[in-house]
Order: structure tokens, then C-alpha cells, then sequence
């Protein structure tokens, strides 16, 4: 079943047509990426699915409620957040604060200590800092604060968008495998990417996007050994 | 003796400024704008006041409370909210044009003439009859019972907000929509109910700082917010625009210089003295004393 279904999505920032009427779904339980280069729209995609920049056309349907006009922060109290691109974790909050305000749409608050030693047993750099003012952090420690905020708010789907970017290669690895294990826990992930490879390998689908048009589809496999993504993408 | 009253009225003062810089810091951090219409509502809530005063005077100053910080919502929805996401220069333009529709509302109600306003004598009677002119004197010490009562309310409020802002769900709301809007919309945070909250929590403390200065035997005029509304905003821009602690700050450096200038003899100077410092201030440190540099996200 489709947990998100956009279709005929248009997004024009003044006269010029972002995202020109792309479709995709995103089914319960899977993680599907949207590769492509900078500027092909990925992020744009993401901003405009979740209500932070509005759509010129089409339709977004996010398990059964139409939420194509929905103010953002009623979308993420239906249950749909993102880890957004460059992270955007609160500088002045401490990462205890941070991880409050990740919980900020839950109405029931009983679970939040729970919640919260889950994510501390996940990252366990986040629980040594735990009072520590969170724009002192790493850039790793602070894609970890991201993540663990983005799931205090349990959502159904979470988008992450390059949260691979500028970290080092071991770090990347280990972004990929917390992704893997999110999922695991039965969060369905809507991922975008620059790092086609590692993406691709851990998709059950992917969507290739340039200049705001889905120019191919299919499992994460079958696009890893195309031709076509091979040359724009993954290097030969 | 001189020297320590003159510190005590500093922090008096200092603390009056400082809670209307609030209101002009809390803003500009929450909605990105310089609300130059925060200072006539001061005169407003002194207005409604006198309005007020003869059914009960703790009746008067909860109404001025209530009434003023409806009035900032209902100006935050009517005039700013349509131009959010417009060039600051047209929402700084509007606040203007708020600020002197509010003045003249006022002439054409209330008249030209400033009035005269008894709410001390109302609220204490009794202790204006042993101590002439609500003075308290303790040997060659006096202080005024308005000024021991400014310096209270001035603690209780600074404590309170950062409390709220500190401790509570809403006010973490805040520092995180102050931050990035797109960021707290992602946590599920409704802005323009924070935004809302923010101009009634400034309103109201503009209300609150009215009556203060009534207390003190202030006048009501029409233009009686100008100058401390600009003096406000100075104190919020030297302790660092956007910054709570940096426009408490500001209000207490801005009050002390006042009143020692008064002091020292400089009478005539204490305006032009308190701009010089918020010059020095800006050329010293342009993001004023605790303002942060931040980093401009798109």
C-alpha cells in the first residue's frame, strides 16, 4: 500500500518551473531514494511534499489524508517528518532540548523517557553530550542529533535529505547503517541523496531526477547497474 | 547616599526600559521585524487605565494588561501578518504607520491635552497620608514606595520570562521558531501561533511598564511612548537585538547612564549621551553586547 503518493507535482519559484509534474510513491515499510545532481530539484521535491514551500499543482497524499494544501507542522502531527538538508538542528538549544522539541507534536508525553534512552542506547556520543549546547557539536555528532530528533516524533515516514553531506567516509557508513536500522524498526524512509552508490545499495526503489523530471525508475539493484546512472552518477 | 540612590533610580528606570525592550527584542527575534508601534502601546495601556481608574484601580492596570495584549495580537493580524515574506522596508513602513494611526485614535478620543493620573494616590491612600509624596525615608536615604514597587515587578517579570522561555514547551517553541522557522515547523511547531503569543506576552509587558510609569506620576500624553519606545529600542539594540538577557541588559546600562548623567550634572545630555553610547556600541560590537552572529539561512 502507498503510504505517499505524489502525483503531478509542479513546484515555480517566480516564473521558473522547479519541479515540472513529477510522480512517485514512497509504500509502507521500504526506503526509496531520489538520486540526481545538484539543482535537479531533490530538495525542493522534499520541501514542498512536507508544506515548507508551496506547490503550483498536483496532489500529495500521505497515509489516506489528502495533504496537499496542509500547513507544515499539521503534516508532521499526521505522523511525516524530515531530517532536513544541512541539518538545521538548533544551535542555542542544548541536545537534551533538541531531542524535547523532536517530541514536541507527541500529545502523550509519557513515553518520552523511553523515547528518549532509546536514542541515547543509538547514539551514545548524543547521551556524553547530553547538556552541551548543540551548535558546539561535530558536524557527525550533530547529523546523529538530527536523526535522533527527527524519530523523538515517531513518525510513520521520514524523509532524510543528503544526510551523508560533508561528513567523512566512516561516518557516512555509519549514517547509512542508523538509516538501515530505522527502517528496521518499521519507519518507511523517503531518502535523497548525492551519494548514488551507497543509497542505492541500501533502496528498495530509487527515482532519478534531473532538472525536475523523473527521467528513470526501478529497485535499488536494477538502477545500480544501469548504464545510465553508472556514468552521471556513480563515477563509470 | 546620593550615590546609592541614584543607582537604586538607575535599575528603577533601567528595569522600565528594559521591559518594553523586550517586547521590541522578543519580535524582532520571533518575526524578523522592528515593531516601531510597540511604543504607543504603552500609551495605550495608560490610556485604558485612566479610563479604568475610577471603577477600581487594580481593575484598571489588569484591563490595560488584557486589552493591550489583545490589541498586539490584533495588529499583529491585521496589519503584519498579510506582509510576512514582504521587504522588511514595507513591514518597518507599516509598523510606522501603526504607531501614528494609534497616536492619533488617541487625539481624537482622549484630546490634545495631556491628563493628569492619581492611580498612586487610588492604590495607596493610606500610605500617602504618613509618608508625604509616597516617600520613604530611613535617615539621610529616601526611595520612593513607586520606585521599590518598579524594581520588584522589573525582578518578577525578568525571572518569570526566562523561566518561561527556559522551562516551558512554548517558550522552547520560541528560541527554536527565533532560530528557524522552517526547522520548528518540522518539530510541528505552529508559527504564527508562536508569533501571536510572542506579540501578547510584548504588549502585555508594554501594558505593565505603562503602569509603572504611572505609578511614578507619570502624565498621559499621546506621544507619551515616543521617547522611552525609542529609548527601548536603543537598550534592545545595545544589549544585542533578538537576545532576552541582552535586552534586560541594555535597559539596566541605559537607565544607569541616565541617571548618573542627571547626577554629574549632564541633565540637558542624557538622551544625546544615551545614543552616543548605542554609537559606540555599534561600532565596538555591531550585533550589540550578547547578540550573536547568526548565520543567514535560505
Amino acid at each position: 500500500m502507498a503510504m505517499l503518493e505524489v502525483q503531478n507535482l509542479e513546484v515555480c519559484y517566480g516564473v521558473i518551473r522547479a519541479i515540472k509534474g513529477i510522480s512517485f510513491e514512497v509504500n509502507q515499510g521500504e526506503i526509496v531514494t531520489l538520486i540526481g545532481a545538484n539543482g535537479a530539484g531533490k530538495t525542493t521535491t522534499m520541501q514542498s511534499v512536507v508544506g515548507l514551500i508551496p506547490k503550483r499543482s498536483g496532489s500529495v497524499i500521505f497515509d489516506g489524508h489528502d495533504i496537499t494544501k496542509t500547513p507544515c507542522h499539521k503534516i508532521v502531527h499526521l505522523g511525516m517528518t524530515q531530517v532536513p538538508e544541512g541539518r538545521r538542528i538548533f544551535q542555542e538549544l542544548s541536545v537534551y532540548e533538541n531531542l524535547l522539541m523532536g517530541a514536541y507534536s507527541m500529545k502523550d508525553q509519557s513515553g518520552f523517557k523511553n523515547d528518549l534512552d532509546a536514542i541515547y542506547t543509538r547514539f551514545p556520543r548524543l547521551a556524553e553530550r547530553k547538556n552541551q549546547i548543540a551548535g558546539t557539536l561535530s558536524g557527525g555528532e550533530q547529523q546523529m542529533l538530527a536523526m535522533g530528533r527527527a524519530i523523538m516524533s515517531h513518525p510513520k515516514l521520514l524523509m532524510l535529505d543528503e544526510p551523508s553531506m560533508g561528513l567523512s567516509p566512516l561516518l557516512v557508513d555509519q549514517v547509512f547503517e542508523i538509516i538501515k536500522d530505522i527502517n528496521k524498526d518499521g519507519t518507511t524512509i523517503l531518502l535523497v541523496e548525492q551519494n548514488a552508490g551507497k543509497s542505492l545499495a541500501i533502496s528498495d526503489r530509487a527515482y532519478v531526477l534531473e532538472n525536475g523530471e523523473i527521467v528513470l525508475t526501478g529497485t535499488g539493484s536494477e538502477l545500480a547497474s544501469s548504464e545510465m546512472v553508472r556514468k552521471a552518477y556513480l563515477g563509470g | 547616599m546620593k550615590f546609592l540612590e541614584t543607582l537604586i533610580n538607575g535599575f528603577s528606570i533601567g528595569g522600565i526600559y528594559a521591559m518594553i525592550a523586550l517586547g521590541y527584542t522578543m519580535v524582532y527575534g520571533i518575526a524578523k521585524m522592528l515593531n516601531f508601534a510597540h511604543g504607543d502601546i504603552i500609551m495605550v495601556g495608560a490610556y485604558v487605565i485612566i479610563l479604568f481608574l475610577p471603577i477600581n484601580p487594580v481593575v484598571a492596570i489588569i484591563a490595560a494588561v488584557v486589552l493591550c495584549a489583545l490589541l498586539g495580537i490584533s495588529i499583529e493580524k491585521i496589519a503584519y501578518k498579510p506582509l510576512r515574506g514582504a521587504s522588511p522596508l514595507a513591514v518597518l513602513i507599516t509598523a510606522i504607520g501603526v504607531s501614528y494611526l494609534l497616536q492619533s485614535l488617541a487625539q481624537i478620543i482622549a484630546g490634545p491635552n495631556p491628563k493628569l493620573n492619581n492611580l498612586f494616590e487610588k492604590l495607596f491612600p493610606k500610605f500617602l497620608e504618613t509618608h508625604r509624596g509616597g516617600i520613604i525615608t530611613i535617615g539621610s536615604f529616601n526611595i520612593k514606595l513607586s520606585t521599590i514597587i518598579t524594581l520588584a515587578c522589573v525582578a518578577v517579570v525578568m525571572v518569570g520570562l526566562t523561566l518561561f522561555v527556559k522551562r516551558t514547551k512554548t517558550g522552547r517553541a520560541m528560541v527554536a521558531v527565533s532560530e528557524d522557522k522552517g526547522a520548528a515547523q518540522l518539530m510541528g511547531v505552529n508559527v504564527n501561533s508562536i508569533i501571536m503569543i510572542t506579540f501578547a506576552i510584548g504588549s502585555a509587558l508594554a501594558a505593565l511598564a505603562s503602569t509603572l510609569m504611572m505609578l511614578d506620576g507619570q502624565k498621559f500624553a499621546v506621544d507619551m511612548g515616543s521617547l522611552p519606545g525609542i529609548k527601548a529600542f536603543t537598550a534592545a539594540v545595545i544589549g544585542g537585538i533578538g537576545s532576552i538577557p541582552g535586552a534586560m541588559l541594555g535597559g539596566i546600562v541605559l537607565g544607569l547612564v541616565e541617571c548618573f548623567a542627571q547626577m554629574a550634572g549632564f541633565g540637558e545630555y542624557t538622551v544625546a549621551i544615551e545614543f552616543s553610547i548605542l554609537i559606540i556600541v555599534l561600532l565596538v560590537k555591531p550585533t550589540g553586547i550578547l547578540g550573536k552572529k547568526r548565520r543567514e539561512k535560505v
